[in-house]
């Protein structure tokens, strides 16, 4: 398939025609949904890049903190992590659990809501 | 008659019965609400009438039902009146909509000027004495509401601090994701819960958004449909936690304030003495429970219930109270 043009710009141009000519045009109600619908599209942007890179340092870590993962997908090894911190195996005081759980929150964040507070609170640490 | 000037002219009957034959309604305006609760503001012409009137109303068929959370209009205005009695700045309650008088299920109470909005509450210069005074203001008014005898008030549950963290545990499982963040938030709140306190009437929804602020602070506390018997902390910590700090992170209570004159307030006013440390476990709940809400608010649009953008875009706020639990339990290591 080609990509001219790639599936960024054409979201781009979707929040580009919402920001300059429907939302100006829009009134109460219609006129916060079409901010919200603006903030989405930017956050599918900063999904589109940063996605494959999240996931892959995401699965790296899990790797690396639950023994055994050979040949487990991240979404079984997510599910082992949770099974884990429910039987009392792994708690806050493990420092290995808490920066893996961190570094995924900041990673989920700067692509959600980058503008939140408690990133700037996370990254300050 | 269409189905407004029908309303109207109920209305105005309800109005009249409360104000006399020369009373009459100059107009009728829905400013804000759900599909289940909504709020007017009435315009009213004639002697003896207030010019502005707030209308509470729920339209028939959406009343809140008894397994909701929400008591229910009816018993929000018996308890907007005991908090009235108990020196709580509240609307007054002038109309309780009876059945018969065929606008639904609801109330009509009087208009408190100001401003609920929480970012212009927080960054306009106009509310900096405000910002000031709110601390002990709401330290004042949270002992008076934990002292409110709410027992001739149907409808009024009892929803302690662990009880809570139980009941949005089974949301999350019946919701079915995997947010091992929630996982460890929801295990470290079950082994730290603090003991419990005798249960009180408590707000349940005490912050920013729910409060009526002028220039000189607290004018009116609001939306008192989430009001239960459970732990005078759970009010306290609602408001400090981050997510009902609208941005300003650094200050604790509700982005405008520090906890602790909240807290010299309410134990100068009647209510027990905790310290801000007490607090923190309530924090932790709050950050936990409106993760859960707005995984809750995605699923009306991934079930096809709701279609909003704006339903489906909440799902994509989780994660600001996933990060702001691993700030809080890094914080609880070691302590």
């Amino acid at each position: 398939m080609h990509d001219q043009p790639s599936v960024s710009e054409l979201v781009q141009a979707v929040k580009n025609f919402v920001d300059h000519s429907a939302m100006p045009e829009l009134k109460g109600r219609a006129a916060f949904h079409a901010r919200v619908a603006s903030n989405v599209l930017a956050t599918i942007l900063r999904d589109l890049e940063a996605r494959e890179g999240n996931d892959a340092g995401e699965y790296e870590r899990l790797k690396a903190l639950l023994p055994g993962s050979d040949g487990k997908s991240r979404e079984a090894l997510n599910e082992e992590l949770r099974c884990k911190i429910r039987s009392g195996e792994l708690t806050v005081e493990s420092a290995a659990l808490m920066d893996h759980l961190k570094k995924t929150a900041i990673e989920q964040l700067k692509v959600d809501q980058p503008k939140y507070s408690g990133l700037a609170t996370a990254l300050e640490d | 008659m269409s189905e407004k000037q029908e309303f109207d002219s109920r209305l105005q009957a309800v109005l009249r019965r409360v104000y006399g034959e020369q009373t009459a309604l100059a107009s009728a305006n829905r400013l804000s609400g759900g599909a289940s609760q909504e709020t007017w503001l009435l315009t009213l012409n004639g002697t003896g009438a207030p010019e502005t009137l707030i209308l509470r109303r729920a339209p028939e068929g959406m009343e809140a039902t008894d397994d909701s959370r929400a008591i229910g209009l009816p018993n929000e205005a018996k308890l907007i009146r005991k908090a009235h009695d108990a020196g709580v700045a509240v609307p007054e309650v002038v109309h309780v909509l009876e059945p018969d008088e065929g606008v639904g299920e609801g109330f009509i109470m009087s208009r408190v000027e100001g401003e609920t909005i929480a970012r212009r509450i927080l960054r306009d210069d106009e509310y900096a004495k405000a910002r000031e005074n709110l601390p002990a203001q709401c330290g004042h008014a949270l002992a008076g509401i934990h002292r409110i005898d709410g027992s001739d008030v149907p409808r009024i549950r009892e929803s302690t601090g662990l009880a809570q963290v139980e009941q949005y545990e089974q949301t999350y499982q019946e919701i079915g994701v995997c947010r091992p963040i929630f996982d460890l938030a929801i295990v470290w709140l079950k082994e730290n819960a603090p003991k419990p306190l005798e249960p009180m009437l408590v707000h349940g929804d005490f912050r920013l958004g729910n409060i009526m602020v002028d220039e000189q602070g607290l004018a009116a506390v609001l939306d008192w449909e989430l009001a239960h018997y459970g732990d005078p902390r759970e009010d306290i910590g609602w408001m400090c936690t981050n997510s009902w700090r609208f941005g300003q992170s650094d200050k604790r209570l509700g982005g405008f304030g520090d906890v602790e004159p909240l807290l010299e307030a309410y134990a100068a006013a009647g209510g027990a003495e905790f310290t801000p440390r007490d607090i923190d476990w309530w924090d932790m709940l709050g950050s936990m429970k409106w993760g859960i809400m707005c995984m809750g608010m995605y699923e009306t649009f991934r079930s096809g219930a709701d279609a909003s953008v704006e339903r489906a875009a909440i799902g994509r706020r989780v994660s600001e109270t996933e990060m702001d639990l691993v700030n809080l339990l890094e914080g609880q290591r070691h302590a």
